[in-house]
Formats: structure tokens, sequence, C-alpha cells
């Protein structure tokens, strides 16, 4: 049997110019192009964005939710990453 | 306790990679189908007006209501497929009555006053509903919620100006709105669900920060705000009990037929075949454009 379920796009939109795409949601369409068309109608029938990505999902990589503390824990003890971590004389100004 | 527990305490949000019992992902796909299947299915109802709108202009808020409800069944079956669901089989399971949608969504729609009632009454109950959803547990779900109560406002909104005009023209169309009234009041109130005490996964949902508030605490709140949007309109609610307790300070109001609703929900209200017929007509009627589609597709893009 043909499998006729369109594939799984994500969806990301500039809601005004000077700021990032930001995730939106997913949807179904047959390729690129109608995957615009859908997300345009989808996520922006009220001026929502300027500007729209979509990307199969199928191709998106993820940082897995079991690797998370191994994955993030590099940077957990790096405290000298910070500003906060440095003592400065509160005379001292603009700094 | 496990991660899932603590997120949960910390009243955080359960997001689509995380680990969670089987029973929360399985009540979480049920809850968000059944929501996004309410929406698909409740574009019919109105969806019969568009044609018959009384003017250019009710027209068009109509038509982008229902348009509206469209994309609000597409929010939240994307949210369904962050937890494994396939949006085809949750159509499937649909058509072939495996899962349910609300059912206010079974009753007819019998003049152009209707609409307007829907947009006051039923769209107002499910902002009631909905809005302590967007503090849901299951972040997509949330985020969804979100996205669907801003729009919502429009549709009560729109419901209540119709009626405002309505009610200011002749005795005829003052009686078409008490008309509307008079049967959607009731099926509005059952929205909420069963009672509390008959409410069996309740209490789990509760537990799980799926839900925030009870069937009965809704049901109250929704009185409580339609009685002075009634009198402000004019229209008498259906409920020869309704009245002020200042004790309570909250209206009392009467038992909505709980058989109704479980008659409803079991299939035997006005219209469910009818709005699942049409529901499968539809994908039956797309499924050409579907293939089509695909096919033009894979010729443009030659596989790897």
């Amino acid at each position: 049997m043909i499998n006729h379920e369109w594939p799984l796009f994500e969806v990301f939109v500039r809601a005004k110019r000077g700021l990032n795409h930001v995730h939106v949601g997913s949807l179904r369409a047959a390729d690129h192009e109608m995957a615009l068309h859908h997300a345009r109608d989808l996520y922006t029938r009220r001026n929502e964005g300027v500007s729209i990505w979509v990307v199969r999902s199928d191709q998106v990589a993820s940082s897995s939710a079991e690797d998370k503390q191994a994955f993030f824990e590099p940077s957990g003890d790096k405290v000298y990453r910070h500003p906060t971590y440095y003592t400065i004389p509160g005379s001292v100004p603009h700094i | 306790m496990s991660t899932f527990e603590e997120t949960i305490a910390r009243d955080q949000r359960v997001e689509p990679g995380d680990e969670m019992p089987e029973a929360y992902r399985k009540t979480m796909i049920r809850q968000i189908a059944q929501h996004a299947h309410s929406e698909i299915i409740g574009m019919q109802p109105e969806g019969e007006w568009i044609t018959r709108a009384p003017s250019l202009r009710r027209k068009a808020i109509l038509l982008a209501k229902v348009q509206d409800e469209a994309g609000h069944g597409l929010y939240l079956y994307s949210a369904a497929e962050t937890l494994g669901a396939d949006r085809g089989d949750l159509t499937r399971r649909l058509i072939e009555g495996r899962q349910k949608y609300s059912s206010i969504f079974n009753y007819p729609t019998l003049s152009f006053a209707d609409v307007g009632v829907i947009g006051w009454l039923v769209d107002g109950a499910a902002i009631c509903n909905q809005v302590p959803l967007c503090r849901s547990s299951f972040g997509p779900y949330a985020r969804a919620m979100i996205r669907i109560c801003k729009e919502e406002s429009f549709h009560q909104r729109q419901g209540y100006e119709l009626l405002m005009t309505m009610m200011g023209g002749t005795p005829a169309q003052r009686d078409m709105v008490q008309d509307a009234v008079n049967r959607w009041w009731w099926p509005s109130l059952m929205m909420f669900g069963p009672p509390d005490d008959a409410s069996p996964n309740s209490a789990q949902s509760m537990a799980w920060k799926i839900k925030r508030h009870s069937n009965d605490e809704l049901r109250q709140r929704f009185v409580d705000m339609s009685v002075p949007q009634a009198e402000a309109l004019g229209v008498t609610l259906p409920d020869p009990e309704l009245a002020w307790n200042a004790g309570r300070e909250h209206y009392d109001f009467g038992t909505p037929d709980w058989d109704e609703l479980k008659r409803v929900i079991s299939g035997d209200g006005p219209c469910n075949a009818e709005r699942i017929a049409r529901r499968r007509q539809a994908d039956d009627d797309g499924a050409w454009v579907r293939e089509a589609a695909q096919a033009f597709a894979a010729k443009r893009v030659p596989a790897p």
C-alpha cells in the first residue's frame, strides 16, 4: 500500500524585523512550497509574521532527553563565565 | 521521585522528548485529539450558514471564524504529533467513531441567530474551559491553547455583536434570538462535562496538572459570567431556578439533563451521524488531491 500521508514540517516565524525566527508548530504538506503556503494560512492569519521558514521534521537533529545531564553538564561548573563571579568594589563606576 | 514527577511538582512544563508515564502520554493524546476533532467537527454547524449569511460583512466574518476553527484543529493535531500520534490515524479514529469530540456540535443550527448564540455561549464556554488549559502541564498543548484563546475572543465578540444587532431589529428577529438561546443554553452548560462526583478521570488529570479546575467550578464561572451578559442583551436564560445567591456570591442554577449528555456523547444526539458522514465525505473527496500533490512533489524532487 502506498503511504499517502504527507510529510511533517516544522514551522518558524519571524514576527517582525529585528527578531529571530521562532518555532511555532508543525504541519503536513506534500513539499516545501506547499508547506510555506500552509504555514502562512495556518500561523499568520493575523499579521503574526514577516518571514517563514519550514524544515522537514525528519531533518531536525535534536539533543536527546536521556543524555540531557551529560550533554549540558560541562557548562555547569564554569561559574567564571558569568559576570557576577567577579567581585568589584562598589566605588568603581560603569563596570 | 522521577524527573517527570519533579517537573509536575515544580509546576514546570513536560516537553515531548521527556520521559513520562505511559498513562500520561495516552491521556494527553486522547485529550488533545478529542479537542482537535471538536474544532474540525465544529466547522460544520456554522459552516452551513456561510452561503446564507445576511450580508457580505457577516459572510466574511463567518468565513474567517470557520477558518479559525480549522486552524485550531491543526494547532492541536500538531501538538498531538509531538507525542508520537499520527494525524492521519487520528482522523481515521474520528471517522470510525473510536475517538470522540465535544457533544455540543451534535446540535443543529436552525436559524442565523444560532451563529450568534454559538459565538456568545458555546465559544464563551470554550474560553472558560480553555483559559486554564494555557497552563496545562504538557508544553505543546499549553502553547496551542494560548494561540487558540487569543482567537476565540474574536469569536465570542462577533457572536454577541450579531445578537445585539438582531435584538435591535424586528420582534420576529428578537424571537429568533430567544429561541436560539433556549435551545443552546443547556447544551452549553453540558460542555463542562459531567458533575465532579461523576467524572472519573478528573482526579488524575488534576494531579498531573493537565486540568486546573473541576468541571463544576468552571460551569459555575460560566453561569456567573453569562447572566449579566444575557441581561444586557435582553434575553431570558431558560432556567427558572437561576437566582443570585448572596451567601455564596454566585448564581444558583438548575441541573442539566445528564441523561441527554450521555445519549449525545454515546452517539445518539440529533446530528451525530450527519457530522461524521460529512467528515468522512470530506476525507474521501480530498483523497485524490492528497495523492496528486504527493505524486507531483515526488516528480519534482526525485527520491535520493
